[in-house]
């Protein structure tokens, strides 16, 4: 090479003042940065309005009020029998179980000598959540030998009462509410003043089940979040393990013509196919055809499957294809078979991308809801924990995105601050996941 | 190796897909996404109060879940259908097509169906069932004649109704809603305005002035929400002259958005629409499957515990959150412990 030296002069244009046509030139240049920077702060500026808005609204879902209070179990009404028979004790019902929380909460109000307006237990009623029954219930059944005790119990307050320490429900907001009057109000802000009513830290939204239309403030995520779990087991391993076949085939071993090719341009077609086709798929073909249950994970892990394939085929395909050729060649030139190359060279150097892939894959498919819909993981549904390996994958459970879609759609705007706090835990794993495959590819990745 | 391991995790997948067909525990339900509060109030206390698993409740519609329902016998199947309208007779045929022949209807109790605007919005409450199809419906009877709806304002027909642009936000047709919707307020509307004799008078036969008569415009004015009540409230929030179509247990739940319009005078509440006073409200009913009583366990516990008096009774929950009761629960109490299916008693 020569260096070359410009001389200048020749045609009048200097290297220190810029012509005309430079001038245009570095102006668009100048101007086409703007767009990009433009471009980015507003990319910024939305996904900033997202967060605040999901994290201002959701966070208060990691609240929940509760109510200290002293149940005396009377063991007229609980044990008729007076025989402490676990059998007998569960013929009473939940409805058996409200008036003696309703009574002991009245008792405490009394005993804090809290004046109000309200002159009998039945009044409480508007205060104490409808899972209280059940819980003590449940512990009675536990319990027997205790029937007769007084039993400090920690309840849910009911979801208006615990609106009110949220601050999303005020005096005139209830005006014309049935459920609750502004004395209930009066009497929380006292309750709370006596330490009998407070805020806490609300696992149970974390770790806990669905619940019915009446009981906002007992609604968890747990049992729905358990039901992603083994529908991404499901996808994992069947999609993993297939995906990587078929690319390995494809792309290593298979010859090039226009049946190959043809599978290819498919494989991408389906890659693009909305994922409602799936849900429908998979009703028909699995549920419908092959009756599997309803409902259940498993039936869901497939449709997801089908729907992540032709992500990990692709992204597989892309990671061998680059493995450089001299790998390949030179595992076959020290008399290497075609099989030892792929799986002890090829394969390994790809890894890194196949699994990065894989999670993207995967994150994708736990944020679905649309194919969930067809195979009624959506609904009233996730509300016992499965049993055992087995029942995660065959009994009835819903998933993340479907229940806080179900959450969005309910009436009781409790619900509404739970389908907020729901994308919060959903985004937290779709970021761990995220984070995952970064970490993966930063520690495998070889460059050359 | 490592794809032979991943290759025998897929086979033990399969295994234990090949056991799935397996007894069915649970009973499972589907339908209307009006009783799906209800039924899932039901299912969770069923479930807190009896061994057998908390029922799966699905929602998705009327006719969907008549439509799952009808799709035959086996534990692929659904054990109850959720409805808020009766059965239609096409798909008791189709039902019995299927082989699903003994079906026990049950009804829960009624659903009000409320108008109510913006809570900071002017009040609407002067409406009379003639208002409504005045303002929604495409033809109307003006000085004696049918003619396209004129009317772009409320207080253009009824003076004491405000003097707002008329922006109406109604259940999609795929609603059981719709149905009553037509049936209450807009075909009463066209009997009381007269439009339906004037229309019979013009030629037109009863069955075409019926189904003019439940037509809605399509100028704007009215709106199909085929979404929930959440997005017909979301349209009501963002729109203070707007005038939407709830349930009852919704507008109850969210009465610090919303002001309820009244109906000749009369507020909706449970009383009001169980006195028969105010006049729009339907039936809700369940569906189930005599076939799989018996099969499925809990099926007809949960039935009997559906319409026991502490739950579907006017103190119990179901009340609390909405319903009105039925006057006639002990006899529908009877014919779920006798299992009396559909046409037994006609």
């Amino acid at each position: 090479m020569t260096d070359a030296t410009y001389q200048g002069g020749g045609n009048g244009s200097s290297l220190v003042a810029s012509d005309a046509r430079t001038k245009r030139r570095n102006a668009s240049e100048a101007r086409f940065r703007i767009y990009g920077l433009a471009a980015i702060g507003a990319g910024i500026f939305f996904l900033v309005v997202l967060l605040t808005a999901i994290v201002s609204n959701g966070i208060g879902a990691f609240q929940q009020t509760f109510i200290e209070v002293p149940v005396y179990l009377d063991p007229a009404k609980l044990d008729k029998q007076g025989n402490r028979n676990v059998d007998d004790i569960k013929k009473v019902s939940t409805f058996g179980y409200t008036p003696l929380i309703q009574a002991a909460l009245w008792q405490q109000v009394q005993n804090e000598g809290i004046a109000t307006d309200y002159t009998k237990a039945g009044d409480m009623k508007a205060l104490i959540s409808a899972s209280a029954a059940a819980q003590v219930r449940d512990w009675v059944i536990a319990h027997p030998d205790r029937i007769g005790d007084t039993v400090d119990f920690k309840i849910l307050a009911a979801s208006r009462v615990d609106g009110y320490l949220k601050d999303r429900v005020s005096r005139e907001s209830i005006a014309e509410d049935k459920n609750i009057d502004a004395g209930h109000l009066d009497l929380t802000d006292a309750l709370r003043e006596a330490g009998i009513v407070h805020k806490g830290f609300n696992t149970d939204f974390i770790f806990g089940s669905d619940a019915s239309e009446s009981r906002a403030e007992q609604a968890g995520l747990g049992v729905s979040m358990l039901g992603s779990l083994f529908m991404m087991l499901v996808v994992l391993l069947l999609a993993l393990p297939i995906g990587v076949a078929a690319s390995i085939y494809l792309e290593e071993f298979a010859a090039k013509n226009w049946f190959t090719d043809f599978i290819e341009v498919n494989i991408s077609n389906l890659a693009a196919v909305p994922s409602i086709v799936f849900g429908i798929l998979g009703l028909a073909v699995f549920i419908q055809f092959a009756h599997l249950p309803q409902s259940a994970p498993l039936v869901g892990g497939l449709v997801l499957t089908l729907m992540t394939l032709p992500t990990i085929i692709i992204s597989t395909r892309a990671s061998l294809k680059a493995v450089p050729p001299s790998i390949r060649d030179a595992a076959l030139g020290v008399g290497a078979s075609k099989m030892q190359a792929t799986f002890h060279h090829v394969l390994p150097l790809a890894m890194p991308g196949i699994l990065t892939g894989t999670i993207i894959g995967l994150a994708q498919a736990l944020g679905e809801t649309a194919p969930l819909l067809l195979i009624g993981m959506v609904g009233y549904i996730a509300t016992n924990y499965p049993d055992g390996v087995v029942a995660g994958f065959m009994s009835p459970n819903s998933a993340m995105p479907a229940q806080i879609y179900e959450w969005a759609k309910r009436a009781d705007p409790a619900y509404y601050e739970r389908a907020w706090g729901g994308i919060i835990i959903l985004l937290v794993f779709l970021l761990a996941m995220n984070v995952i495959a970064i970490i993966l590819r930063r520690k495998f990745e070889r460059r050359w | 190796m490592q794809s032979v391991k991943l290759a025998a995790s897929a086979l033990a997948i399969a295994a234990v897909s090949a056991s799935a067909a397996a007894a069915r525990d649970n009973v499972q339900v589907a339908g209307s996404s009006t009783v799906l509060p209800y039924a899932s109030i039901v299912a969770e206390a069923f479930g807190e109060n009896f061994d057998f698993p908390t029922p799966v409740v699905e929602s998705g519609g009327s006719s969907a879940g008549l439509k799952r329902f009808c799709e035959g016998v086996g534990e692929n199947t659904i054990d109850i259908a959720n409805a808020s309208r009766a059965i239609r007779e096409k798909e008791i045929k189709a039902c019995a097509d299927a082989g699903v022949t003994d079906i026990i209807e049950v009804r829960i109790g009624y659903d009000g169906i409320v108008f109510a605007s913006q809570k900071d919005g002017p009040a609407f409450t002067a409406f009379e069932p003639a208002d409504l199809y005045n303002a929604l419906a495409p033809k109307v009877l003006v000085n004696g004649e049918i003619v396209d709806n004129p009317y772009t304002k409320w207080s253009e027909f009824n003076a004491d109704l405000p003097d707002v642009e008329i922006a109406a936000f109604i259940p999609g047709t795929k609603h059981g809603t719709r149905e009553v919707f037509e049936e209450k307020v807009l075909a009463v509307g066209c009997e009381i305005t007269g439009a339906m004799e004037a229309m019979v008078a013009s030629g037109m036969s009863e069955d075409d002035a019926e189904d003019a008569c439940i037509a809605v415009r399509t100028d704007g004015k009215s709106v199909d929400i085929d979404g929930d009540y959440t997005e017909t409230l979301a349209r009501i929030d963002s729109n203070p002259n707007g005038v939407g179509v709830f349930g009852l247990a919704f507008y109850e739940n969210n009465t610090d958005k919303l002001k309820v319009a009244t109906m000749s005078g009369i507020a909706p509440s449970t009383a009001s629409i169980a006195s028969g006073e105010y006049p729009v409200s339907r039936p809700l009913f369940f569906y189930i499957k005599k076939a799989h009583i018996g099969v499925i366990p809990g099926l007809k516990e949960y039935a009997e515990f559906f319409v026991s008096d502490e739950i579907a009774g006017p103190d119990g929950p179901l009340a609390n959150y909405g319903l009105v009761s039925d006057p006639e629960l002990s006899e529908t109490q009877g014919m779920v412990a006798d299992e009396t299916p559909m046409g037994s008693n006609m």
